[in-house]
C-alpha cells in the first residue's frame, strides 16, 4: 500500500518516536492559529490610501477601471460601455446584486443568465472583494455565480464595491471565512488583470485563453 | 522520457555551438533576471519573507506526514479524493484509471512539471487516451514532439520562426510569424478541445492542508479552462508541496511570482477544493488528487532534505551562468539548472546523473535568489561527494566540460588557477562583474561570460566551512 509506505519512510526520514504527540500538537496548534506570516508594509495602509493603490495596481495588472459613484448608476455605465465597444450580447451571473440593476434596455444589449459557452463576447458577475496590495479581484464560485464566466468569454466585467477593498490576502480570507461559514467553496478565484502569456520568445502578449480584457466598474459610496 | 543525463558534455558542446538556441537563450537572460530584481526592489521586506519561507518550510518537512493526513482528510469532506503514489509508474497507472472508469478519449492538461517527471502523455497516449497540452509553451511542443525546457517557460529554446513553422504544419493555415497572431491561432485551436475533453489534468503549485484545497498559479487561464468544463478534475502533485493554511500559502504566493516572472502576482490564483457543489451550474463533477512520491519521501531526513523547500520558481536557472550558456535540454531529463542538478540524481540515479552536480561553476548566485534559500551549491557538492565515493566519475568525463572541473580534477593546479584566476577575473571584470575573455580557457569563454567569482574561492570556503 504506497501511502504507508511513504508515511514510513517519511517517518522513518524524520525518526519519529513511537509517541509523536508533540508533533500532532505542533500541528493542531499552527492549523488551529492561522498564524499571519509578514505582511508587507505596502499592504497596511489607511482605508482612501488602500483604494488608491487598488487602483493604481490594477492598472499596472492592465485592468481597465471605470469609477461609478453609486449602484444606481452600473447598469447605464455597464449598457454604455457595452454600445461603445460593440458588444451586443451579455452573460450574467444572477446574484442579488446583478439581479437588482435596473437596466434602462435603451441599447440592443441583449443579456442572458447562464453558464458561458464558447464563443460569448462578454460576461458580468460580482467580486466578493478587492486585495490593494496587487489590485487583486476576489471571487468564488457558487449557484449564483458560475466559474466558467470568469474564464471562457472574450471580455470580463467585474463590480467591485469600493468598500469591500481590503489590503491584504490575509484579510480576504478572514472575510471569506466569515461569509462561508468557515467552509471553501468549491474554487477561489484571484484575478490579477487580463490573461496573457510570454510563452514566444518571453514577449509578452496580451490575451491567452482567458479573457483578453478585465474591466472592473468599481462602485464608491453604497 | 529518455535520460540523456550522462551525454551532458556532448549535448552542452552542440548547445553551444546552436546559433538558435543561442539567439533564443539571449531572450531568457535579457528578461528574468532584470525583472525578478526590480520586483524585489519593490517590496523592502522581501528578503524577511523569504526567512520566513525558509523557517516555515523547514517546520512542514519536520511534520510532513502530519499535514498531508490533514490534507486528505480534508479533500474528503469536500467529496473529492486523494491516491497515494509511491512510484511514477503507481502515478501512470493510477491516472490512467481514472480515465478509463470515465470512458476517456481526449484529456486536457494544465501545465506541470510532476506529470512530465512520470512521463504521463507517452503513456496516456499508448494506452487509448489523448492528452491535449493547452498552456502555450507546452502545446507548441506537443506539437514539435519535443520537451520543456524551463520549468515555467517551457518553450524558451524556440524561437518565433519554430513556433510558425510548428502551427503552419499543423493548423494548415497560412503562416504568420507575429507573435500575437500565433497566440490568436492557439486561443482558437484550443477552444474545442477544452469543452471536448473528458477530464482536465492540472498540476498544483500548493496544497493547503486545512481546508483541502489545492492551488494553481497561471498567467493564461488554460488552467482554469482545463479544471472548469471536463467532467472530472486530476490534479496531480508532488507530496512536499502541502502547506498548514491558507494563510501559509500567501507567504509562498507573495514569493512565488516576483522570484518567477517578476511580476507582482500571477493573473489567475485558483483553488479548488472538491467537485460541484449542490446546486452549481458548473465545475467538475469528480475531483481527484493524485500525490506523487517518487523519491521524494526517501530525501526526508537525508542531506538532501533541503532540497524539497524548492517552490519551482526557477529562479536558480534563471541566474546560472552554465543554464544560461547551454540551455536546459543539456540537462537531459525533466528538470534543469542548479535545482535539476540536485533532484535529477535523486530520481534517475547517480549513476545517470553524475555529471550535473558538476555543471556548475559554483559561483553562488542560484543560492543568492533562490525564494526559500536552498543551499544549492552545497547540495550539488554532497552529490559529487556521493558519487566520489561510489568511485563513479571518470576523469576523462570531467574535463573539456568546464575549465573548473579539468582543474578540479588535479587538486593543486585548480588551487593555483583559482586563487590566481580569481584575483585576475575580479580585476578584469571591473564594474560590470563579467568577463568573457579569459586565456586558458578560451573553450569556455568562446561560449560565455565568465561570472566573476564575488570573493574567496570554493576550495577555500571549503576548507573553512569544515574546519
Ligand atoms: S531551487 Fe529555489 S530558486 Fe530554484 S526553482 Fe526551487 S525555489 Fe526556485
Amino acid at each position: 500500500m504506497s501511502k504507508a509506505d511513504i508515511f514510513n519512510r517519511i517517518r522513518g526520514g524524520l525518526h519519529v518516536p513511537s509517541d509523536d504527540s508533540a508533533r500532532r500538537a505542533a500541528v493542531q496548534a499552527r492549523l488551529d492559529a492561522r498564524k499571519r506570516n509578514l505582511i508587507p508594509q505596502r499592504a497596511q495602509l489607511p482605508a482612501d490610501e488602500l483604494l488608491r493603490l487598488f487602483i493604481d495596481m490594477a492598472d499596472e495588472a492592465a485592468a481597465e477601471l471605470i469609477e461609478l459613484h453609486s449602484a444606481a448608476e452600473l447598469a447605464g455605465a455597464i449598457e454604455n460601455w457595452a454600445q461603445e465597444n460593440g458588444i451586443a450580447h451579455l452573460v450574467t451571473a444572477s446574484d442579488e446584486q446583478i439581479n437588482n440593476l435596473e437596466w434602462s434596455g435603451n441599447g440592443t444589449l441583449v443579456r442572458e443568465e447562464r453558464v458561458a459557452q464558447v464563443g460569448d463576447e462578454a460576461s458580468l458577475t460580482s467580486a466578493f472583494c478587492g486585495i490593494a496590495e496587487t489590485g487583486t479581484l476576489m471571487l468564488y464560485s457558487g449557484e449564483e455565480s458560475p466559474t466558467t464566466l470568469n474564464f471562457l468569454p472574450d471580455t470580463h466585467l467585474v463590480v467591485l464595491r469600493a468598500s469591500t477593498i481590503v489590503g491584504p490576502y490575509e484579510d480576504a480570507w478572514q472575510m471569506l471565512r466569515q461569509a462561508t461559514g468557515g467552509s471553501m467553496p468549491r474554487t477561489v478565484n484571484l484575478i490579477t488583470g487580463p490573461s496573457r502569456s510570454a510563452d514566444i520568445e518571453q514577449k509578452l502578449q496580451m490575451g491567452a485563453h482567458g479573457p483578453r480584457r478585465l474591466v472592473i466598474f468599481l462602485l464608491h459610496g453604497e | 522520457m529518455q535520460i540523456k543525463s550522462p551525454e551532458f558534455k556532448q549535448n552542452a558542446r552542440i548547445a553551444l555551438e546552436d546559433v538558435n538556441l543561442q539567439r533564443a537563450l539571449g531572450n531568457l537572460k535579457a528578461g528574468f533576471p532584470q525583472k525578478r530584481a526590480a520586483a524585489v526592489a519593490r517590496l523592502p521586506e522581501f528578503d524577511q519573507l523569504r526567512d520566513e519561507a525558509r523557517d516555515l518550510k523547514n517546520h512542514i518537512l519536520e511534520h510532513l506526514d502530519l499535514y498531508l493526513e490533514e490534507f486528505e482528510k480534508n479533500v474528503v469532506a469536500n467529496g473529492g479524493t486523494v491516491h497515494w503514489c509511491r512510484t511514477a509508474e503507481d502515478a501512470r497507472k493510477t491516472i490512467l484509471e481514472i480515465c478509463q472508469d470515465q470512458d476517456a478519449k481526449t484529456v486536457t492538461k494544465g501545465k506541470s512539471m510532476v506529470t512530465e517527471e512520470i512521463d504521463l502523455n507517452d503513456y496516456l497516449e499508448k494506452n487509448g487516451v489523448t492528452p491535449v497540452e493547452t498552456d502555450l509553451g507546452e502545446y507548441i511542443l506537443q506539437l514539435r514532439e519535443d520537451h520543456p525546457s524551463h520549468i515555467i517557460a517551457p518553450a524558451i529554446h524556440l524561437n518565433i520562426e519554430d513556433v510558425a513553422d510548428a502551427f503552419h504544419e499543423h493548423h494548415k493555415r497560412p503562416k504568420s510569424n507575429d507573435p500575437a497572431h500565433l497566440m490568436r491561432e492557439a486561443r482558437e485551436m484550443l477552444r474545442k478541445h477544452f469543452v471536448a475533453a473528458d477530464v482536465g489534468i492540472t498540476g498544483a503549485n500548493f496544497l493547503v492542508a486545512e481546508t483541502g484545497s489545492t492551488i494553481i498559479c497561471t498567467n493564461e487561464g488554460n488552467g482554469d479552462l482545463t479544471q472548469t468544463l471536463p467532467k472530472t478534475h486530476i490534479v496531480v502533485s508532488s507530496i512536499e508541496k502541502v502547506v498548514p493554511t491558507l494563510e501559509d500559502m500567501t507567504l509562498f504566493l507573495r514569493l512565488l511570482a516576483r522570484s518567477a516572472t517578476g511580476q507582482e502576482f500571477t493573473v489567475y490564483n485558483t483553488l479548488s477544493s472538491g467537485p460541484r457543489r449542490p446546486g452549481d451550474q458548473d465545475g467538475p463533477e469528480n475531483f481527484h488528487v493524485v500525490l506523487v512520491d517518487n523519491g521524494r519521501s526517501d530525501m526526508v531526513g537525508s542531506e538532501f532534505q533541503e532540497m524539497l523547500r524548492c517552490i519551482r520558481c526557477s529562479a536558480c536557472m534563471n541566474h546560472c551562468p552554465v543554464y544560461g550558456a547551454v540551455g536546459g535540454h543539456s540537462y537531459g531529463w525533466v528538470y534543469p539548472g542548479p535545482m535539476g542538478s540536485v533532484l535529477t540524481p535523486q530520481m534517475v540515479g547517480i549513476e545517470n546523473a553524475g555529471l550535473l552536480p558538476n555543471a556548475s561553476t559554483f559561483c553562488g548566485k542560484c543560492e543568492e535568489v533562490c525564494p526559500v534559500r536552498i543551499p544549492l551549491p552545497k547540495l550539488m557538492r554532497h552529490w559529487r561527494d556521493k558519487e566520489y565515493e561510489k568511485h563513479l566519475s571518470p576523469t576523462s568525463v570531467r574535463s573539456g566540460l568546464s575549465v573548473w572541473s579539468f582543474f578540479a580534477t588535479r587538486p593543486k593546479l585548480y588551487r593555483l588557477f583559482a586563487s590566481v584566476g580569481n584575483r585576475f577575473l575580479r580585476l578584469k571584470a571591473g564594474k560590470k562583474g563579467r568577463t568573457s575573455k579569459l586565456p586558458l580557457a578560451s573553450a569556455w569563454t568562446d561560449h560565455r561570460d565568465m561570472p566573476a567569482p564575488s570573493g574567496k574561492t570554493f576550495m577555500q570556503q571549503w576548507k573553512e566551512q569544515n574546519r
